[in-house]
């Protein structure tokens, strides 16, 4: 159970002076219940990546697979890959459209034609898993704030109950805490369900701290598709690219480089504390 | 599915056409759609239909992008061209049942047909080839008169540059919001008419709340730096003819007198 990723192209607007090409010989294999970051500057080609995986963009050449099946085969059941590859935009508010929170999560496996019943019986627990309190329930879903907006939007796609879920930049314009709660809240989600999650975002802080491994996508191409820590050796390279490691690599390099003997390779706070301490000899 | 509507927006590139005085374009286009209106023969249509692929040739606007436009007023082109056919009076040439088409019909259908998609395309060439803000900013000047009538012209063109403006943002939103509801399952190409009407309400709600933070946040941004209407108001870039503009009016005079005088001597 996986996707696949098959010598993929993507061109907008072919035929015409503006075509560029978004996406140039993508290969990738994404297997069942990890935990993947996607990164890359505005741009990059990300969205329209993921935007592949639920067949919402076909694509100019190569193959997509879910399953071992071609996504984007005339008889391929379309909505029902939609229900197991759940993806959430960026913008909450490019979703939310009904008068109040329950029935716009209820949106989703109406859709998939469950019985009434089941519908709210998932609706409820999608919204308890994003842990939205009850008294918001029935509260319009535009008189909430950001974070909870973006609560609202994850519980509209969970209730479908998909095998993969991708969230676009589920902390753009949230602030700080509202950041950290939203992607505990995945990382949680990913742990108890066992579901396999594509958290998409250009930040790197955002995802080293909570995910398995990371691709990372520059100018249509995938530039480097690894493990955290072998992807943040490459920090010249990476810079090149607009983007940056997290400033816990940046101190421990110039720890190193000040003489201490810490392993430069520590990608979070709780790593590099050890190590730190390690080096100094508390430990 | 989106990408389809043509109708308005800007097509980027270099050429004659797009370096034009929106002025010549706006009084090239109307005196264009006139002439459609003046034509009463196929001589006519021709000569029409030769200055409108000199002017595409021109523009470098590939032409599949122009008529990738006229698949939205395809339903519109062939309902007039039935009426046309079914509904003349005149000397009939197939009869079956209560229907008859007549020669006279026959001759409306096409003509009325090919009237249809030149004036779409010789609007859409216009649109294709001129910035929105040039275009109202042409638009403007050419109403400019009507101010002595108080008429308020810049507001006027100031509504239609926003009008214009934001097609292709609520279009680019349109599919965003299609795309995150289709993720959710949402069906919008099949169904009863109903059904289908129904399925729009996902999609417009969503729409219509984001056009009115924009409408509002425009609004305070135009006041924050204190917009109040084209009273003294001066332009960053003042329209100015050039050579070409003069040769180019020039073009259109004699294609009016083309049309009006071979009208003539091809009628009589």
């Amino acid at each position: 159970m996986s996707i696949i990723f098959d010598h993929v192209n993507y061109i907008y607007d072919e035929d015409t002076a503006m075509a560029h090409a978004a996406l140039i010989d993508v290969n990738l294999k994404i297997p069942d219940g990890k935990f993947i970051g996607l990164i890359g500057h505005t741009g990059s080609g990300k969205s329209t990546l993921i935007q592949h995986m639920n067949g919402l963009i076909k694509p100019s050449g190569g193959t997509v697979y879910f399953n071992n099946e071609d996504i984007n085969a005339p008889t391929y059941n379309k909505k029902n890959l939609r229900a197991r590859v759940g993806l959430v935009f960026q913008y909450p508010e490019h979703q939310l459209f009904e008068t109040d929170c329950f029935k716009d999560v209820c949106f989703g496996p109406k859709n998939l034609g469950l019985p009434q019943k089941d519908v709210e019986l998932r609706a409820y627990e999608a919204l308890k898993q994003v842990g939205l309190e009850d008294d918001f329930f029935y509260q319009s879903p535009f008189d909430l704030s950001g974070g909870q907006k973006r609560r609202v939007a994850i519980a509209g796609v969970l209730a479908m109950k998909p095998e993969v879920m991708i969230l676009d930049e589920p902390t753009a314009g949230l602030d700080p805490k509202g950041r950290e709660d939203i992607l505990n809240l995945i990382s949680d989600l990913h742990k108890k369900t066992g579901i396999t999650i594509i958290l998409v975002s250009h930040s790197m802080e955002d995802v080293a701290d909570y995910v398995e491994r990371i691709i990372v996508m520059n100018k249509g191409r995938v530039a480097f598709d690894a493990e955290p820590k072998e992807v943040f050796r490459h920090v010249t390279e990476l810079e090149e690219m607009g983007l940056a490691a997290p400033q816990v690599t940046y101190c421990m390099k110039e720890l190193w480089e000040a003489g201490f003997d810490v392993d430069t390779d520590a990608t979070t706070l709780e790593e590099a504390k050890n190590e730190i301490l390690k080096a100094l000899g508390r430990c | 599915m989106l990408r389809d509507i043509t109708l308005g927006q800007y097509y980027r590139t270099e050429s004659v056409i797009h370096s034009l005085d929106p002025r010549v374009k706006i009084v090239a286009t109307f005196s264009f759609i006139i002439s459609l209106f003046l034509v009463k023969n196929f001589i006519g249509y021709i000569i029409a239909g030769l200055f409108l692929v000199f002017c595409i040739r021109l523009s470098k606007v590939p032409p599949k992008f122009i008529f990738r436009g006229m698949k939205t007023i395809f339903f519109i082109l062939i309902i007039t061209m039935l009426f046309n056919l079914f509904l003349t009076p005149g000397i009939p040439l197939v009869t079956f049942w209560k229907f008859q088409i007549t020669k006279e019909g026959l001759k409306l259908a096409i003509m009325m047909g090919i009237r249809l998609v030149f004036l779409i395309t010789g609007s859409s060439i216009m649109t294709l080839t001129t910035t929105p803000n040039n275009l109202t900013d042409g638009l403007e000047d050419l109403l400019k008169p009507l101010k002595k009538l108080r008429v308020p012209v810049h507001e006027i063109s100031m509504m239609m540059s926003i009008a214009l403006r934001f097609i292709p943002i609520l279009m680019e939103e349109t599919d965003k919001i299609m795309k995150a509801q289709m993720a959710r399952g949402a069906d919008f190409e099949s169904g009863s008419l109903m059904t289908r009407a129904k399925s729009l309400i996902p999609l417009l709600v969503p729409l219509f709340v984001s056009a009115f933070r924009r409408a509002n946040d425009l609004a305070m941004a135009m006041e924050a730096r204190c917009y109040r209407g084209g009273e003294g108001r001066t332009k960053m870039k003042p329209l100015v003819y050039k050579r070409r503009d003069a040769i180019a009016y020039l073009v259109i005079v004699l294609y009016l007198a083309a049309i009006v005088v071979l009208g003539r001597i091809f009628f009589t």
